[in-house]
């Protein structure tokens, strides 16, 4: 029997994010198996969920994940008035969407740029979170905050968008939109990229079947599936826009993805301000007076992925259960199929396509000898291995041109 | 009046293990059976009719210990509920884990959160707690404080 490497790349660490730890066992360069450890930090919302009023959970729902902040209440907002049995007004549909496609980008935008840095190419990281900066200002403008937005309740938003700004937004987008081109540019055009990109950490149709997979990660595998089409909420259904697939299942197919759909969320975005000029400025709530007996099935399409909200009700002011499903509890499921036979330098890229929380990675990865216990390397060293392996690449596309 | 349509197929092929059916609207129908037909609902549902198994829910109520499987037919919206109610004492049901990976996490968080024990199960490990839990203590009963 061949000797194996255990490669730990996890944060033991409470102020990560998401902390989660992969032992990748190797043999020499290549990962031969996979396993996952979590609980470092779990909170037990949905337990503390049963102690809150439903005004409340909205904001400790919020605090689930710090970049797609707004999906879990949106999710829950469904569930709940899934319950009640109203209609919110046209005005609360439209900011429900707008705040919810704005998150989409700013979380691809988040995305691309780790990737790239994660593949060695820092332009690519700087220009993404540079365009981002102007999103998150439209979110400080728009809600007050730059993250955790605390824009939603039952029956409808908390702040209206007043109709003077919405220039603002436009002008905003229209920006975004040719930042964007040059972006998608520079990935999609990039012959390193394709070499790093493409073939690596490939998900066929059926490994998406069987873990059940969703969102960016399953419609790069052309499975598509998109809750905003799907099972139609808030105002998407009375916009045009398309679902976005790709078909090679791999780590280029699922950036592929994700950057043509920031196109597809901008047109969103635009149909809906439309939408805000032809209804009636402060038309946002809905009167809810009591949460009736029931059980309510929520969903909302977040930047990675179905997020599913399942909520008991016994008529009291509290839930009596609150099931929560975040899309990377399936999606991460999926690396057993996308980085076994990977290199250690493609696995670190795979682990990152989909979408995980990336400073985990980043900060505490060392690989130690298994046998002697022998640091070997650390997070950078990874990382520098990754970007080694770009340049390499570099060099050689250039020489053979 | 394609949810009548899966409703019926559903019947059909479950008459005898259909405890309740309970159609809530055109998108959500919740349907209770006997938690012995769990492995041949589960084929029926992933294999023949087409549904992916988004999550399941455990409860613990007065009535026992239950269990809401999610599974959604998507294009149509439907979110189908397969609820089944388990013993008090010995809440246990067959695992779905060896048809698809899917249910995996979820049937080990649920055994170790609520103590449901999937019979069956490829690797029933804890998922969360491992190493810093006491054993036979389940945070998510109602009687734990």
């Amino acid at each position: 029997m061949s000797k194996k490497t255990l490669i730990p790349i996890g944060p033991y660490h409470p102020l990560q994010e998401e902390p989660e730890l992969f032992k990748l066992y190797c043999d020499g360069e290549i990962v031969k198996d996979i396993k996952w450890e979590t609980g470092y930090n779990h909170r037990g919302i949905e337990k503390l969920s049963e102690s809150k009023t439903y005004e409340q959970v909205f904001f400790l729902v919020e605090r689930i994940c710090g970049i797609c902040s707004t999906s879990h209440p949106f999710a829950f907002a469904n569930a709940v008035e899934e319950i009640v049995g109203k209609e919110i007004t046209d005005r609360a549909k439209y900011i429900r969407s707008i705040i919810g496609e704005l998150e989409r980008i700013h979380s691809h935008l988040l995305w691309v740029g780790l990737a790239g840095h994660f593949l060695g190419y820092n332009t690519v990281f700087m220009w993404a979170w540079k365009y981002r900066e102007p999103i998150l200002d439209l979110f400080e403008m728009i809600t007050g905050n730059r993250n955790s937005y605390a824009m939603f309740k039952v029956g409808g938003v908390r702040r209206d968008i007043e109709n003077s700004k919405i220039h603002v937004i436009r002008k905003t987008l229209s920006d975004f939109r040719k930042k964007n081109d040059l972006l998608t540019g520079a990935v999609i055009d990039d012959p390193v990229i394709h070499a790093r990109t493409k073939g690596v950490g490939i998900l066929t149709k059926q490994d998406i079947i069987d873990y059940a997979a969703v969102g960016p990660t399953a419609r790069a595998s052309g499975v598509a599936i998109d809750i905003r089409k799907d099972d139609p909420y808030a105002a998407y259904p009375l916009v045009n826009w398309k679902v976005i697939t790709a078909e090679g299942g791999d780590v280029f197919a699922k950036a592929e993805v994700r950057l043509l759909e920031m196109y597809e969320s901008i047109s969103i975005i635009e149909q809906c301000l439309d939408g805000l000029e032809k209804t009636k400025e402060g038309d946002i709530n809905i009167v809810v007076k009591e949460i009736p007996e029931g059980i309510g099935t929520g969903r909302a399409e977040a930047p990675r992925g179905e997020v599913f909200h399942f909520v008991v009700s016994d008529g009291s002011s509290s839930p009596v259960r609150h099931k929560i499903r975040a899309p990377s509890y399936v999606n991460i499921a999926t690396f057993k199929k996308s980085c076994i036979g990977q290199t250690i330098s493609d696995a670190t890229i795979s682990l990152a396509a989909v979408d995980p929380c990336y400073c985990c990675t980043e900060r505490m990865a060392v690989a130690y000898d298994h046998k002697s216990g022998r640091k070997i390397w650390n997070a950078n060293d990874l990382i520098n291995i990754s970007s080694g392996k770009t340049s390499e690449l570099k060099k050689n596309i250039i020489r053979q041109k | 009046m394609e949810t009548n349509l899966v409703i019926e197929n559903f019947k059909e092929n479950f008459n005898s293990v259909i405890v309740e059916v309970f159609k809530k609207s055109e998108k959500r129908v919740t349907v209770t059976i006997k938690p012995d037909a769990i492995l041949k609902v589960g084929e029926y549902l992933y294999k023949t009719a087409g549904f992916r198994f988004i999550i399941a829910s455990a409860l613990h109520t007065k009535r026992g210990f239950e269990i809401h499987y999610h599974f959604s037919l998507d294009k149509t919206e439907l979110i189908l509920n397969i609820h089944v109610i388990l013993d008090k004492e010995n809440p246990q049901i067959e695992s779905l884990s060896n048809m698809f990976n899917a249910s995996n996490w979820i049937e080990r968080e649920m055994h170790e959160l609520f103590g449901i024990n999937f019979i069956n199960h490829p690797n029933q490990e804890k998922l969360i707690s491992e190493g810093n839990w006491a054993e036979g203590v389940y945070p998510y009963r109602k009687e734990f404080k």
